[in-house]
């Protein structure tokens, strides 16, 4: 378990060095998702403790967000100001994402399949 | 009386108590979560950040304060960012099967997610900050907060759009997919995650691990794509 934990915290390590260090604009987490995805391709197969250890931290992924979440506080005079354009942006731009995508997705799989 | 407000002072002042808060509140939300039926208007991120602000409020405690506990819930959102790679490993069979499908829908979908939050902000009276704070929310929050910042936004609304955009995805996103009729789990799972980052893909795991691959996958790339798309439309619309 420790050993696995390890593993993750490495990969994310190098992430932020490489972000930082060539100054590019993803964060370091999310390339530390893709050297680890791609140690796992190489290798060929998924160590039975790292699935288990990385299934552990995805369960709990929900209640991670809650502390950058409460943030929320620090900004109620700025968002009851501006509740309609933003409260509105943000409903309309999540449902039409979501549906974009979704419907675009499905048309190209479809256009795939049947070729 | 004086002992209980001193222990008081002393548990406010040490990690612990806002730690503990922060679980708690959890707890207490996924309770009512799965007591509600799994209700989508009882998202337990929701529920658990309306606890925790109605106690910081009555206890008036101020972020930062509270900050010093619950940085190390929040720390652990780099490693299961990181974890997201194996979910992502498991399905690459279905995933390479679909590079160019997945590509062409995160790219139309990224560029919908901006220009219908600037445009609908715009159109509503939003000032140039606002927009600037919004046009990158359905990025993961550390991108949208350096993008917010290069435009001149506020980053820490640009953190509190971001959620929001994720709770909403999580709340309602399922049942816009069912209202269209999409069924097929991976278009389910970049839908959400396009829109909805971390917080539609902590969702999507829970239901589904093909969605919960393909909504990890998303976040991911729509993390770049809107990184490198918000520059550009924002210099074509100002």
């Amino acid at each position: 378990m420790i050993g696995y934990l390890t593993i993750i915290l490495v990969c994310q390590l190098v992430g932020e060095l490489i972000v930082g260090t060539l100054s590019i604009s993803i964060p370091g987490p999310v390339l530390g998702m893709l050297i680890l995805f791609l140690l796992l391709l190489i290798r060929g197969d998924l160590p039975a403790g790292l699935g288990q250890t990385a299934d552990g931290l995805l369960r709990a992924m929900s209640l991670l967000f809650v502390p950058a979440g409460t943030g929320v506080m620090m900004h109620f005079k700025l968002l009851g100001e501006a509740l309609l354009p933003l409260g509105a942006a943000l409903v309309v731009s999540t449902a039409m994402t979501i549906t974009v995508t979704a419907l675009m997705m499905r048309w190209l799989k479809k256009a795939e399949a049947d070729e | 009386m004086s002992n209980l407000q001193e222990t008081w002072v002393y548990l406010n002042a040490s990690p612990l108590f806002h730690l503990t808060l922060t679980l708690v509140a959890f707890q207490a939300a996924n309770w009512l979560f799965e007591k509600g039926g799994r209700n989508p208007l009882l998202n337990p991120v929701l529920v658990a950040v309306i606890l925790v602000v109605s106690v910081l409020y009555f206890t008036k405690t101020d972020y930062g304060t509270y900050f010093q506990g619950a940085q190390f819930v929040h720390f652990l959102l780099g490693p299961a960012t990181v974890s997201l790679a194996i979910p992502l490993y498991r399905q690459w069979g279905r995933v390479s099967g679909s590079v160019l499908a997945i590509g062409i829908s995160l790219l139309t979908g990224s560029v919908v997610a901006i220009v219908t939050a600037v445009g609908t902000a715009w159109l509503l009276g939003g000032s140039e900050i606002l927009l600037a704070s919004i046009a990158p929310k359905s990025a993961t929050a550390p991108v949208a907060m350096a993008i917010s910042q290069e435009l001149g936004g506020v980053p820490s609304l640009t953190a509190v759009l971001v959620i929001v955009s994720g709770i909403l995805g999580a709340m309602f996103g399922p049942i816009l997919l069912n209202l269209i009729g999409v069924t097929d789990w991976s278009a389910r799972g970049l839908a959400i995650g396009t829109a909805s980052h971390g917080i539609g893909t902590a969702r999507a795991l829970q239901v589904n691990e093909t969605a919960g691959a393909f909504s990890g996958l998303a976040m991911g790339l729509n993390a770049v794509a809107t990184a490198l798309l918000v520059p550009i439309l924002w210099g074509l619309l100002f």
